[in-house]
């Protein structure tokens, strides 16, 4: 048990590295907003240890300063976070006979941790389970420590991070690469490109989240439609 | 801080978790282990993986302007160094770490 474990953080853990960067960085930037808006540490870790949605954090800070509506900030949190629906979808082949931590896999499942997930394939001889829990809580941790650290420390920074956050961005075009050289069929990729760009345009940057979401599952459904008036047996 | 602040940024957190927790729930609540998954849902389960990526990376370049002082450049010039090095080398974290130190001394040095 324990020696599987250990198998397990070893693969894992540099897997998580990219993320590591992005988070720490992120999640101190968090902490830094948190304090300057009058709220400390212990709102800080409650943010990234049960929200644990980073652009749905940083809304958060606005609605806590300006005291927001509950009932408005729950909506706003469904519409920002729709998008986990599709990691929900995506995920639930692989994660349909874990055992172990299932719930808490679930509950981790964050834009990053679900790019690193979604790709991975598990060699043989490792336990699955015990690989995804090191990929997520190892994720979770960055998360929370970077943010610690801004509450804490974040004024005191010196030198010039203007660009950093970019590491996730580059984690997201690394794994769009690599999914684009492991698969023949690139309609879903482009699909995916391309509809959440024609929302960007159409409905702006702030708001293109769902429509996106709306026609990437159009687009989808007809090919859906058509594979199966072809009779074809292996989508996909 | 008074008490109401308190109260009301506590339901808040709350309610963010509550969203949050509901998105991601949700698709293994429909389809629990035990069920048979529909084959539209297999489909979708295995086409959006590369679909949600794509939305992602627009996400992450949304605000990205063309007509903005630096014409999205640093995000074109540090994305296709990306692209390039690591459809030749396949190293994930030397891809994400020239990426990035170019994207920084791009915006920090170049276009400021």
């Amino acid at each position: 048990m324990e020696k599987k474990a250990t198998l397990a953080l070893r693969y894992a853990f540099p897997k998580t590295i990219p993320v590591m960067v992005g988070y720490v960085f992120l999640g101190m930037a968090y902490g830094i907003l948190m304090r300057v808006n009058g709220f400390g540490i212990l709102w800080t870790l409650a943010g990234s240890l049960l929200v644990y949605a980073g652009s749905l954090q940083y809304v958060g800070v606005t609605l806590l300063a300006s005291a927001a509506n509950p009932v408005y900030a729950f909506m706003m949190g469904l519409m920002i976070n729709a998008r986990h629906l599709f990691y929900g979808v995506s995920m639930l082949g692989k994660y349909r006979d874990i055992k172990k931590f299932k719930a808490y896999l679930i509950f981790a499942l964050t834009d990053e941790t679900f790019s690193v997930v979604c790709n991975e394939k598990v060699p043989r001889g490792l336990d699955e389970g015990w690989v995804y829990l090191w990929i997520s809580a190892l994720n979770q941790c960055y998360w929370v420590l970077g943010s610690v650290a801004g509450s804490l420390v974040g004024s005191m920074i010196r030198f010039n991070t203007k660009g950093l956050d970019f590491a996730l961005t580059a984690l997201f075009v690394v794994i769009f690469t690599d999914q684009w050289k492991n698969q023949n069929d690139h309609k879903p990729a482009l699909a995916g490109v391309a509809a959440s760009v024609a929302c960007v345009i159409v409905f702006g940057a702030d708001s293109f989240i769902v429509p996106a979401m709306v026609l990437i599952l159009a687009i989808l459904s007809v090919r859906y439609q058509r594979s199966v008036k072809r009779g074809v047996k292996d989508i996909g | 801080m008074d008490s109401a602040v308190i109260g009301n940024g506590i339901s808040i957190v709350a309610a963010l978790a509550a969203a949050t927790v509901i998105t991601r729930f949700l698709p293994f609540l429909l389809f629990p282990a035990g069920k048979k998954i529909p084959r539209y849902m297999e489909y979708l389960g295995k086409t959006l993986p590369y679909a949600t990526i794509g939305l992602l990376v627009v996400y992450c370049l949304k605000d990205v302007r063309i007509s903005g002082a630096a014409h999205g450049l640093p995000e074109l010039i540090a994305v296709t160094a990306i692209v390039v090095l690591h459809w030749r080398k396949g190293n994930s974290l030397l891809s994400i770490g020239v990426g990035t130190v170019l994207y920084m001394v791009l915006v920090q040095r170049i276009f400021v």
